[in-house]
């Protein structure tokens, strides 16, 4: 029969078939373990980059928190400050501090006569340091007349000498000290009169032009003003959102087309709601420009559909027979949703909330189309003033050519970072700590 | 009075009417809430609702028509010649004017001096007219919403009816916000093909919108050619989706099919961070760190690398979209049925064979969608471009040139002067309308590809 | 393996009786297992099994949900390899081979030892491409024709081949029900297996794909060994030769499907059987 002749040829083929499989195997083998190695190498290289990211800013940055200070035996000579002998802190204000200094100076070195050389002595000091005396006279007026120690920022220059961040070596026309003035630095460090402290100027004070003089403080307010605006428009009106079109909306086209467009939103590039805050919030409504009104205002429509999308998920899951049980003991559907389900959701909806708020506090190209990228020296102390936010300072001073700001901006960095991994902490926190199976 | 502290005064007195409402419909109750068709509380909302939404409409109204009645009037009060001025010329008049009283303009011109004065009147008595105003609506409408309390009142559901209204209204400002993006970028844009045709804009190959402005004039042919920025945002996109489209779908693959609980639940969120990390920063490695090293590089191999090249703004776009492939691809493998891989694997199938021949073509559509969503993120992407991308607009293929992007241009012509009746501003606007446009057609497209595959395996 | 006529059978045995009754034991067995464990875990889903399966037979594993019918089955191609935190101990061998062996390779088994499963399970690629995997990825095909032949044979041999001969290229997701899994049996047959294992094959489909799968098994027992886990004891009086029933992990009775129908000797083989639970 022709199954008995297929049989044979069955069992002939079973045999063929464990070799050929058998023949196969190791280069098989050998493909299945490239193919898992590569997946391990790229992942090892996601991870890698992620290091050296990490690693390449903090190498930057821990140098720019501390800072070089000056120790400068300062007489505060009445004859410069009050040489009309009028004793009122209207003098102390608008006293001629650059000559203290300048006489100071030149006691360390009475070696240098010259013009220009007495500049680059001076020059030593930040700019800023005629201020800083001042306001150390004001705290201590009773030192008027006498000789005191006093420490005060140098020019940025030098600090990155004393910080080694200029190379010596360099021929002397393509560095930014000369020799000379090398030679004075070594001699301040010799006596001991040059030493790096905590950088309290970085924490304190606003944007500067000078490096040494510069700090975060402007930039934080900013952010904290415009985070502000923020919270106060993007919470409600995105819990509220996701409450509608998860619990109320009916399911027709509208809605639909409503749906298409969140997700859509949160996929369109953040630049284009510049241009919308520009087009629409400062030009049409007239807001002020640069102030963390608009900023906030615009941020609020670029984290909306991340809320209200992070909303209604956290509000899916919870589960139907929920709102059954409140609906069936005769609980209307806003009873049921605002006292049933949204307190069940709320863990998950701020999960959301925080996320979105965290990415409104990284992201900065809208808030450059809005004017927030002016050079402002104040910090902000309301919501209709100029002011900028950490990540645009970061961009301004990575912008900038001194050497002294390239320390400085990742130092501004690891602040941002350091915000934005505390909100994902609790973000990751809160899930973890509410987190419901069903 | 500020505005916020009348905004503060309104919610108090609307806590105050909530009170009066709940107490009124208790009275009216007479001890047995039974009587009542909603609790008490409903009633204190209704009464809280009415005290607080009508003074907040007027409050919004006055802030709306404020401003332009006050400067209209203090223009009314100058000397004839300022008033025929031109539109533009009065608006800086104005501002002058406004400046002047807030001190931040110095002197104040003599001729402006009465002008100065009755402003500053205006504003003053326009303050108080609102506050007035504004509080007795709030009363007004705290005794009316009293006065309609019955024991039959239906209170709750009135409530509930705003409240719904309130829901709705949150859910329509996404659209508003399409809608704003839209006209926004289609009016400037609109004006700036009325000075460039469209066709030269959009087939161009010379892009100079400086040399315009330096030469006062409207753009000479040519100068508004947007090619080369298509060009250089492709070049630059192609690279990052090239280092991460790779990196991205293997580390999926990698999580979701070999790697041990423990490593996969400590490597997925660490890779995801990459995600979380704003654009500056990565500007700013790209600019400082990567740029002088892909050049230093190409100097050892006797290439001349541009210190702005497109290859080191591409590379570092790419670290970012990284996460951006992985999870959604991670996501679609994962949705990808066992009873397929058990039927690969039944046949003998290796790992690798059942992943590479029967998950990933299952997967496609999904980690297709992904990988459009992150090339929309790609194109869009503003800062890594602005800090490591070149502002020259060269029409060139080489990764080793400096190229210009489209939002690196946007940025450009938009920091700093504004002038909305030069082209140089407006043609911002109109790269901001072909930006909004491609990302547009990327995230339907790949929306719609995903919602379709969701559905396949749901 | 008949059970000699003249053996006096017991009317019941006790239901804690632990031994497996019946004959486990075939002459010149394909399958022998030797006290296998199945754990998940800490679930011990399958307890000291003792099992042989003969050539060319057909044995329906049958026996109430959750039983562990389908984890023994999917012990004997390894398909638990698959399932995180699963251990199997003790001994299966196929032709004499431990399949547990440290230097065995699941693929040469499982191209060995086919799988069928419950629910329908084409890729989504064409027909032709889903028969055509198996012989691709071992390389049993030298060339194009020699490929499409094994294709034709296989889907002739599934009975498949009349009804979609025209639709090679569709998508063999849109097949009927029946005919997909008339797919999934000629995919499997491509690779020229030993063993073909079911999983509850019919669960998903209608009485008449039913019965042309059912006949379709009877016909592929000429060539191989099958053995298929069912729910239906009518479908496994009807298929097969011989029957054993699963009991909370542990083999009850092993024995000619005939006699387990008709005369089951352990007391819970026999309320499976005639419907008190199950």
């Amino acid at each position: 029969m022709s199954n008995q002749k297929e049989d044979s040829k069955y069992s002939n083929q079973g045999i063929r078939t464990h070799q050929l499989v058998k023949a196969g195997l190791p280069r098989r083998r050998a493909k299945e373990n490239r193919f898992k190695a590569y997946g391990l190498i790229c992942i090892v290289a996601g991870l890698g980059f992620l290091v050296i990211l990490f690693g390449n800013i903090i190498s930057h940055a821990w140098s720019a928190f501390e800072q070089t200070y000056i120790a400068l035996d300062v007489t505060f000579d009445e004859s410069i400050i009050d040489p009309e002998g009028r004793h009122d802190l209207e003098t102390l204000t608008t006293a001629d501090y650059p000559a203290l200094l300048k006489k100071s100076m030149s006691a360390l070195f009475p070696e240098v006569k010259e013009r220009q050389q007495k500049r680059s002595l001076n020059g030593i000091l930040s700019s800023g340091a005629p201020y800083e005396l001042q306001r150390f006279l004001q705290q201590h007026p009773a030192l008027l007349g006498k000789t005191e120690r006093v420490w005060l920022p140098v020019d940025d220059d030098v600090d990155m000498l004393v910080k080694s961040q200029i190379d010596r070596t360099v021929g002397e026309a393509d560095r930014r000290l000369k020799d000379f003035q090398i030679a004075w630095i070594d001699k301040l460090i010799a006596d001991g009169r040059l030493e790096k402290r905590f950088n309290k100027q970085f924490f304190a004070s606003g944007d500067s032009r000078e490096p040494e003089l510069a700090g975060i403080r402007g930039a934080l307010m900013g952010s904290l003003f415009t985070l502000l605006v923020t919270a106060v428009l993007s919470l409600p009106v995105g819990v509220a959102s996701a409450i509608y079109l998860e619990e109320f909306a009916p399911s027709n086209r509208w809605t639909d087309i409503i749906e298409v467009n969140i997700n859509n939103l949160a996929a369109v590039p953040s630049i284009v709601f510049g241009l919308l805050g520009l087009a629409v919030f400062i030009n049409f409504f007239g807001l002020p420009r640069s102030s963390p009104l608009v900023g906030g205002l615009v941020l609020t429509l670029m984290t909306l559909p991340v809320i209200i999308i992070a909303g209604r998920s956290a509000l899916k899951s919870v589960p139907p027979s929920i709102r059954e049980a409140a609906l069936g003991i005769g609980a209307s559907q806003m009873q049921t949703v605002f006292h049933h389900v949204l307190p069940l959701a709320m863990p998950g909806m701020l999960t959301g909330a925080i996320i979105g708020m965290a990415r409104a506090l990284g992201e900065s190209a809208p808030l450059l189309m809005i004017g927030m990228v002016a050079f402002i020296v104040d910090v902000p102390g309301s919501l209709t003033e100029p002011s900028t936010v950490l990540p645009v300072q970061i961009y301004l001073w990575a912008d900038s050519s001194e050497r002294g700001f390239v320390e400085r901006t990742s130092a501004a960095i690891l602040v941002l970072l350091a915000f934005l991994i505390t909100m994902n902490g609790l973000a990751i926190y809160l899930r973890k700590r509410y987190e419901r199976r069903w | 009075m500020q505005k916020s502290t009348l905004l503060l005064l309104l919610l108090l007195i609307s806590v105050y009417a909530f009170h009066v409402g709940q107490k009124r419909s208790q009275e009216i109750a007479q001890g047995k809430i039974k009587n009542l068709h909603s609790l008490p509380k409903y009633y204190g909302y209704y009464t809280a609702l009415w005290a607080f939404l009508p003074a907040l409409l007027l409050l919004f109204i006055w802030l709306g028509f404020e401003s332009p009645v006050i400067n209209h009037s203090v223009i009314e009060t100058l000397p004839e010649e300022s008033r025929s001025l031109s539109n533009d010329l009065k608006g800086l008049l104005i501002n002058d004017i406004h400046n002047s009283l807030s001190g931040s303009a110095g002197e104040t011109k003599p001729e402006l001096k009465a002008a100065v004065e009755y402003l500053r009147d205006l504003k003053i008595w326009s303050n108080w007219l609102l506050s007035f105003l504004a509080v007795s609506f709030a009363f007004m409408g705290m005794y009316f919403a009293r006065s309609r309390i019955r024991q039959g009142h239906r209170a709750r559901n009135q409530v509930e009816k705003t409240v719904m209204w309130f829901l709705l209204g949150s859910s329509l400002i996404a659209i508003l916000t399409t809608v704003g993006i839209v006209l926004s970028v289609l009016f400037e844009s609109i004006r700036f093909f009325g000075k460039i045709p469209l066709s030269e804009f959009l087939f161009g190959l010379q892009w100079s919108p400086q040399i315009a402005m330096r030469s006062d004039q409207v753009a000479s042919a040519g100068a508004f050619g947007a090619v080369p920025l298509f060009t250089g945002t492709l070049l630059i996109s192609s690279i990052a989706l090239i280092v991460a489209v790779p990196i991205g779908l293997m580390s999926a693959i990698y999580l979701a099919e070999y790697a041990s609980l423990g490593f996969r639940s400590v490597a997925k969120p660490l890779l995801e961070i990459l995600a979380g990390i704003p654009t500056v920063v990565y500007g700013f490695f790209a600019a400082l760190t990567v740029a002088p090293f892909i050049r230093g590089l190409g100097a050892d191999f006797g290439l001349d690398v541009s210190s702005e090249s497109a290859l080191a703004a591409g590379l570092v776009m790419g670290i970012m979209i990284i996460p951006f492939v992985s999870s959604l691809s991670d996501d679609f493998i994962n949705a990808v049925p066992q009873s397929l891989r058990d039927g690969a694997y039944a046949l003998g199938a290796t790992q690798s064979e059942t992943i590479r021949q029967v998950v990933i073509p299952a997967a496609l559509p999904g980690i297709v969608g992904g990988i459009l969503l992150a090339a929309s993120r790609a194109i869009g992407e503003t800062m890594i471009v602005v800090m490591a991308a070149g502002l020259a607009a060269n029409l060139t293929a080489n990764p080793l040139e400096a190229v210009t992007t489209v939002t690196t241009q946007i940025v450009t012509l938009l920091v700093g002067d504004q002038e909305f009746d030069s082209p140089k501003t407006l043609a911002a606007f109109a790269l901001g309308l072909v930006l909004f446009l491609a990302t547009l057609v990327l995230n339907i497209l790949a929306l719609h590809i995903v919602r379709k595959y969701r559905e396949q395996y749901e | 393996m008949r059970q000699p006529e003249n053996i006096p059978i017991p009317a019941s045995f006790s239901r804690d009786q632990l031994q497996t009754v019946g004959d486990i034991f075939v002459e010149n067995p394909r399958i022998q297992c030797r006290n296998v464990d199945v754990y998940y875990g800490e679930k011990h889903a399958i307890q000291d099994v003792n099992l042989d399966v003969g050539r060319n037979e057909v044995i329906a594993l049958i026996g109430p949900s959750g039983c562990g019918k389908s984890t023994f089955l999917r012990c004997l191609n390894r398909m638990n390899d698959t399932i995180l935190g699963c251990r199997v101990n003790g001994e299966i061998k196929l032709d004499g081979l431990d399949i547990y062996a440290d230097g065995l390779d699941v693929v040469t088994l499982r191209a060995q030892v086919g799988m069928v499963f419950q629910k329908p399970n084409p890729f989504p690629k064409s027909i032709f491409e889903n028969v055509a995997y198996g012989p691709r990825i071992h390389g049993l095909a030298s060339d194009k024709f020699e490929l499409e032949e094994i294709v034709e044979k296989s889907l002739r041999r599934a009975g498949l081949w009349d009804e979609i001969k025209d639709y090679l290229r569709h998508p063999g997701t849109g097949l009927s029900g029946g005919q997909q899994q008339r797919l999934c049996i000629a995919r499997t047959i491509a690779v020229n297996p030993e063993v073909i294992l079911m999983d509850e094959p019919c669960s998903a489909l209608d009485p008449i794909a039913t019965a042309k799968i059912e006949q379709l098994i009877d016909d592929l027992r000429e060539d191989y060994t099958i053995a298929i886990v069912t729910h239906s004891m009518q479908q496994a009086a009807r298929v097969s030769q011989r029957t054993a029933y699963f009991h909370l992990g542990k083999v009850i009775e092993v024995g000619d499907t005939a006699l387990i129908f008709t005369n089951p000797r352990h007391q819970l083989t026999e309320d499976y059987i005639t419907g008190r639970f199950g």
